[in-house]
């Protein structure tokens, strides 16, 4: 019997180390972004209501917004439109729009038919913004702090679920009155 | 008859093995040209060590969705504005971490992922060495000189 103990050690010892390691992994197959906690990425992008003006990320700078990386391509951004709708409604927090490699004609027809949720919407035609994010599939929702500093990042389509939990719960709470 | 039907199998299977290398020639993704040889071994050493972010099993190289293409421009720009192999994989890492990296780089988080199969193999080695020495150990028992009043069927029984 003793001959078998040590491998039954070994094999329980491995178990136990792949069994922790599945519970404890923060997020079932997200990548954790390495820019949580360092400062938003400045761009300089065309909005699309007016692509002859440029909004610099400077302009938003001072207070607490949503970044919202979205496209007309991309069918899960359909899917939480509904979501940023009640969010804008609930006037908690602002959201930007960043309209990533996309149409701009087709990007103003999807806000008119779909309501418009965010307070002002820049273009990342070439993309190079949304790779400065660290962006690898829309939709993707960036919170970001008075600071400037990148707090929290969601991969995937918002639910009402993680803006609360996620997104409102990390918000100050005058913040959220303020607005 | 026999022969030439076996030289047109090796005829058809040479013609097939052609096909399929000249297919793969024709799917590469990537058709980008550095004006520097140097450059573009670098180039392509790098998109093939770079992960697709979106299709995770795929390199940068041989991934057609349209962010592996705006990475590999991105490494392209980086090598011609000078920038070295570590500079381009930092410059990646900062913005998508580790995990674009097929080969993850040493360190305190990592070094478990590479000392784990040295460690392995350690004990692999161990358990080999005992259960050698412990056989030897049999064979010296075994091949002892036989005393006058032994058994033979008592050595046989072993053999």
């Amino acid at each position: 019997m003793t001959r078998f103990a040590l491998p039954m050690a070994v094999f329980v010892a491995l178990v136990a180390v792949l069994a922790i390691g599945i519970k404890h992994s923060p997020q079932k197959g997200v990548i954790l972004s390495p820019l949580i906690g360092k400062p938003a990425p400045p761009f300089q992008l065309p909005s699309l209501a007016d692509p002859a003006h440029a909004v610099s990320s400077q302009n938003l700078k001072g207070r607490w917004y949503v970044l919202n990386v979205w496209g007309t391509w991309c069918v899960e951004c359909r899917a939480e439109h509904q979501m940023l709708i009640e969010a804008r409604d609930a006037h908690a927090v602002p959201l930007i729009g960043l309209d990533w490699k996309d149409d701009d004609d087709r990007a103003r027809e999807w806000l008119a038919q779909l309501g418009n949720p965010y307070e002002v919407v820049v273009l990342d035609h070439s993309g190079n913004t949304a790779v400065d994010y660290g962006v690898y599939g829309a939709p993707e929702t960036f919170l970001i702090n008075d600071q400037g500093i990148i707090v929290y990042k969601y991969v995937g389509p918002l639910t009402r679920e993680v803006w609360t939990k996620e997104i409102l719960a990390r918000l100050p709470v005058h913040a959220a009155a303020r607005l | 008859m026999r022969t030439r039907g076996k030289s047109l199998t090796m005829h058809l299977a040479a013609t097939a093995m052609l096909a399929t290398l000249l297919t793969v020639q024709a799917w590469a993704v990537d058709t980008t040209e550095l004006p520097d040889p140097r450059l573009q071994a670098r180039y392509l050493a790098l998109t093939h060590e770079l992960r697709c972010m979106q299709c995770q099993n795929e390199t940068l190289a041989d991934s057609p969705v349209d962010l592996a293409a705006d990475l590999r421009r991105e490494v392209r720009d980086l090598l011609l504005q000078g920038k070295s192999d570590d500079e381009v994989r930092a410059w990646m890492v900062s913005r998508y971490g580790d995990f674009i990296l097929f080969r993850p780089r040493f360190s305190a988080r990592t070094a478990w992922l590479w000392l784990a199969p040295g460690v392995a193999l350690l004990i692999g080695l161990g358990v080999c060495w005992r259960i050698v020495r412990a056989r030897g150990a049999l064979v010296d028992a075994d091949t002892d000189p036989v005393g006058e009043d032994a058994q033979p069927q008592a050595k046989d029984a072993h053999g």
